[in-house]
């Protein structure tokens, strides 16, 4: 899940200096769970840009804001308050924004920051487990990533930091290498510990990231 | 072969201090202290950006260490370049004359002064390490063959005092398997705990060329010892020196420090505990000659 924190009143305001009509964006996935785009958010919000003295044409929280064709067929079916709007302010991640970016050619605001992939401990609490890197090594961790949540990124074993179990660079988080480290042993599996594994492979996935699978479809399909 | 190379390989005592580049153009307390040292000891590291604080460059004080003709202990953290930019750097650190490297991951860059810099890491130690033996093979990390290997002595770091012990320990053990050549310790003031560690280490490099130094941080005040116990990770100043710099008059502190400092070091080579120790007087490096003095290794 995106984990996405929303921007201050104060900065969305800005971005919308000089325009009155905002069409607001939310999404019913990943905003929807951070509290960030949900249907509440959006009314909120909505209700904070009335006292700003803006005018907001139209909410939609879209089933997925990061769906392009979803969010086009939003707006053909708004049509009219997409016309209208000046602006647009969308409580979804930076996918999400950009989606919308596909949908008009008008002004597009970001609401939020978007912050990490995220697992949801439980209602309100995050934590990054996986930074998307293109070759998945959890096998050889104990299924605890040290790519991600290593603040250095090891992958060889902890750094002189680890202090107590937790990370030198926050103690409020576990050091990884701990965390692997015991998993392997209770697994009886510490000589993956041992292994020397080289630096990754960064370019595994090519960024910007892109995937045509509809080639492979096709295939399938022939086959 | 480099002089600190030579001396780890004589089977002497090897001691080394360690010089931090200043913020700024103005160098001249630092080569005082190189000018001071340089001729005492058998290295000296230079440390890079040490604790993500950006500083005069490693690479160009190594080399004015070499050419005022003392040697130097080359340190290479992975937090600020790539590894093209790090090998680069070892080929231009060859280059200049610089034989010893000090591989290091480095602290993170949320300790430092530039909080905001992106981080690398795209090496870290082990692999820092590897490809320095790499580079002395002839090759460069991709594979392609260099036009002329290097010829670098392999430095390492080790944290005897980590908590947990137990991965620090297999980490140290990948840093012997990956080719380091020698060890410097993270700070360490408890003898006894350090000689169980020594023993430990000795048994994992058997067979093996591998030196160790022992790392030694000279207490300046007792308020330095506590804070080191409680704010930095890995070092573990035991009660009774707690006392000890207690014991004397605040203005008597440092020469107390000092004299603890020599009396490890006297211990570490009376008893054959390690190969030898590396200095660090942060800032204070006008006293090591008079702990050399006290330890009589001068
Ligand atoms: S190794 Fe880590 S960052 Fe990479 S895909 Fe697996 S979990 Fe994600
Ligand atoms: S303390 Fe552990 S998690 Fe933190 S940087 Fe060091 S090895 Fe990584």
């Amino acid at each position: 899940m995106i984990i996405s924190m929303q921007k201050p009143l104060e900065e969305i305001l800005e971005s919308l200096a000089g325009e009155t009509n905002v069409y607001i964006v939310g999404c019913g996935e990943c905003a929807t769970v951070t509290q960030t785009g949900g249907e509440e958010q959006v009314a909120e919000m909505k209700a904070r840009l009335e006292e700003a003295g803006k005018k907001v044409v139209a909410t939609d929280v879209a089933h997925a804001a990061c769906h392009e064709l979803d969010m086009k067929r939003i707006f053909r079916q708004n049509k009219d308050a997409a016309t209208a709007a000046d602006a647009f302010l969308v409580l979804s991640c930076g996918a999400g924004a950009q989606s919308v970016r596909e949908g008009t050619s008008k002004h597009v605001v970001p609401g939020t920051n978007s912050l990490f992939v995220g697992n949801v401990k439980r209602q309100m609490v995050f934590e990054e487990k996986c930074s998307l890197c293109g070759e998945c090594l959890l096998d050889e961790y104990g299924t605890i990533c040290p790519v991600t949540r290593c603040a250095k990124g090891i992958l060889n074993g902890p750094c002189g930091g680890t202090n107590n179990g937790k990370c030198e660079v926050d103690s409020e988080k576990d050091c990884a290498w701990v965390l692997i480290y015991n998993q392997l042993k209770s697994e009886e599996k510490l000589d993956k510990f041992m292994t020397i594994h080289g630096p990754k492979r960064w370019n595994a996935v090519q960024r910007p990231g892109r995937i045509d699978g509809r080639a492979a479809d096709e295939e399938k399909g022939a086959a | 072969m480099s002089k600190y190379r030579e001396a780890c390989a004589s089977g002497k005592f090897v001691v080394s201090g360690e010089i931090g580049p200043p913020k700024g153009t103005d160098v001249e307390a630092m080569v005082h202290h190189i000018d001071l040292l340089k001729d005492l000891v058998d290295g000296l590291n230079v440390t890079d950006n040490q604790s993500a604080v950006m500083r005069l460059g490693s690479m160009a004080v190594s080399h004015e260490i070499v050419t005022r003709g003392g040697d130097a202990i080359y340190q290479v953290t992975c937090r600020d370049r790539n590894r093209l930019a790090i090998q680069n750097d070892l080929l231009s650190a060859h280059f200049l004359g610089i034989r010893n490297v000090l591989a290091l991951t480095g602290d993170h860059v949320s300790v430092g002064d530039h909080k905001d810099a992106k981080e690398v890491y795209d090496f870290e130690s082990v692999q820092l390490i590897q490809a320095i033996k790499r580079m002395n093979e002839g090759f460069d990390w991709a594979g392609n063959e260099l036009q002329g290997a290097t010829d670098f002595f392999i430095g390492a770091v080790v944290t005897p005092e980590s908590d947990p012990i137990e991965p620090q320990k297999l980490k140290f053990e990948k840093k012997v398997a990956a080719g380091a050549q020698f060890f410097q310790t993270q700070a360490v003031y408890d003898m006894d705990n350090f000689q169980r560690f020594m023993e430990y280490a000795r048994g994992v490099t058997e067979g093996k060329d591998v030196k160790i130094m022992a790392g030694l941080v000279v207490l300046t005040s007792v308020g330095m010892a506590k804070y080191m116990n409680k704010f930095v990770p890995g070092v573990f100043v035991p009660d009774d020196l707690l006392e000890e710099m207690a014991s004397v008059p605040k203005e008597e502190a440092l020469h107390k420090g000092m004299e603890i400092c020599a009396r490890h070091i006297r211990f570490c080579r009376d008893n054959k505990v390690c190969d030898g120790v590396h200095i660090m007087a942060i800032g204070k490096e006008e006293i090591v000659p008079d702990i050399l003095r006290m330890a009589e290794i001068i």
